[in-house]
């Protein structure tokens, strides 16, 4: 399996995220994108949107099958890759950067402490 | 990785070409390979692919009697049928209900071949026991025998060339004993894809040689090998029903549009009082083909409620298969809905995960070929 970029954090749910300013640029994995197959639609919530860690953000649909997408950590949208809605297929060709999903800004700082580095996301996939 | 599932003798071919492995009923198959499906399911469409269907169960009835007993088995005029034809039947209930859907392999009169859905292949050859009850012998070769289906327009002269000729003149729906690639097989004109091709049947130690020599010939000609995934975006775009979504022991093949595959004239096999009485007096709910509007973004799955928010309860009808209509466009699927909004053109609403979407009825295949 190739790396995962060492500069993410990243979530058991096969999510990475990545400093923005003072935001966090959220998309999905290599690994998920393995997983999916070749991606057909992905539903994202609209710019100022709250989404509350845990809980459901956003849905991501391939050939096969439908995915939900959970929020990493809570707090207000403050992007959207607009150009997805178009180009679905840039998820897998670029997961971690044309592929980008949602930018979030955080709640609370302390949420952040509970990601995921790559090698520890790396012992949690390889356990899959 | 789990080991306890059954591989196919293509197994291994599978891996070296890095296919993504699933579950399905029990066996480790290939869902996609490296092109990924969008680009196999267009391959079969333009071009030609290779699938191993090896999972499939195999088995020969036989006997002196077997006409008797593939008559009360089978919807469809099978044991009638001339020597060398392949017949696309349901099997049934007494209650009409659909046991499996098959294609049998009419070789004598004392002899048929039967190819039947994966998942169903022990219940199936059960039932043919348990029905024929001595009538015939039933030979379950399923370990035995190894299937690569060949589909897409550059299929049949590139499996003819391989053959030596002796495959171009093979008319649709009819098959032959042959030799592919210094391969003995049995190969059939047959599908489930939308495409023209052949399935080649042969025995499991000759299967990666068969399919290595496909490949090869298949791969100047832009053919792919293809996985599961594409095989069901494929016979959604030709409305081929799949058992288990859209065909179960729930419905009959009259409300499954299959009213072509059930023969009734001067026939009484199992299940046909019912499906008389449904042809005589039509049904209450039909199988109809959909397209999601295209103002709308999303895709219909299985199981997925139609609904009418104006009546109670809501829910009038499922979806039994949906998807991404990869040739075709948009979001096409097929439902279970009541007659009355059944004709094409017919406004339905889906609920879409919490979200009411609406889409339209479309009468025949969502893909013919041209």
């Amino acid at each position: 399996m190739t790396g995962f970029p060492s500069d993410l954090r990243y979530t058991n749910d096969h999510e990475w995220l990545k400093a923005q300013g003072t935001s966090w640029r959220v998309g999905i994995t290599q690994f998920a994108v393995d997983q999916l197959g070749d991606i057909t639609l992905v539903d994202l919530p609209k710019e100022g949107d709250l989404v509350t860690k845990g809980q459901r953000f956003g849905t991501i649909e391939s050939v096969k099958s439908v995915s939900d997408l959970y929020a990493p950590v809570s707090g207000r949208v403050t992007a959207v890759n607009a150009a997805l809605k178009d180009a679905p297929e840039s998820v897998n060709s670029d997961p971690y950067g044309a592929g980008w999903m949602i930018e979030i800004e955080a709640d609370e700082s302390s949420e952040v402490d509970e990601l995921l580095s790559a090698a520890d996301y790396t012992t949690h996939v390889s356990a899959q | 990785m789990s080991t306890d599932r059954r591989k196919t003798p293509l197994w291994d071919v599978h891996k070296q070409l890095g296919a993504r492995l699933i579950d399905f009923g029990g066996w480790d198959m290939p869902v996609q390979y490296t092109a990924g499906t969008i680009k196999e399911h267009k391959a079969v469409r333009e071009a030609v692919g290779l699938f191993d269907v090896s999972h499939m169960g195999e088995a020969y009835l036989r006997g002196p009697r077997v006409r008797e007993a593939v008559e009360q088995l089978t919807t469809n005029n099978v044991a009638a049928a001339p020597a060398g034809k392949a017949v696309y039947t349901l099997l049934c209930r007494p209650s009409g209900g659909i046991v499996d859907d098959c294609i049998f392999y009419k070789r004598s009169d004392d002899e048929f071949f039967v190819i039947v859905n994966a998942s169903n292949t022990t219940k199936d050859l059960e039932w043919f026991r348990e029905q024929t009850r001595g009538l015939c012998d039933v030979v379950d070769v399923s370990d035995e025998t190894s299937l690569v289906a060949v589909q897409g327009p550059k299929a049949i002269a590139m499996v003819d060339k391989l053959a030596g000729g002796t495959l171009g003149a093979l008319t649709s729906f009819t098959f032959a004993d042959a030799t592919v690639a210094g391969v003995r097989c049995v190969a059939a004109r047959t599908g489930y894809t939308g495409e023209d091709g052949f399935e080649l049947a042969c025995a499991n130690a000759d299967a990666p040689k068969l399919w290595t020599a496909l490949l090869e010939a298949a791969t100047p000609l832009g053919g792919l090998p293809v996985g599961l995934g594409a095989r069901d975006t494929l016979r959604l775009e030709a409305k081929l029903p799949l058992y288990g979504n859209d065909l179960d022991d729930d419905h009959t093949p009259i409300e499954a549009g299959l009213g072509w595959a059930v023969k009734l004239d001067n026939r009484d096999f199992i299940g046909a009082s019912v499906l008389r009485a449904q042809k005589a007096n039509g049904v209450t709910r039909q199988l109809v083909g959909f397209k999601i509007d295209e103002s709308v973004r999303a895709f219909a799955r299985h199981g997925y409620p139609v609904v009418d928010r104006n009546v109670t309860p809501p829910v009038i009808g499922t979806v039994t298969s949906g998807g991404p209509g990869i040739c075709v466009g948009g979001a096409i699927g097929l439902a279970y809905v009541p007659v009355a909004r059944a004709a094409a053109g017919t406004p339905l609403t889906i609920d879409c995960r919490g979200k009411d979407v609406p889409a339209t009825v479309v009468s025949g295949k969502f893909y013919k070929r041209s």
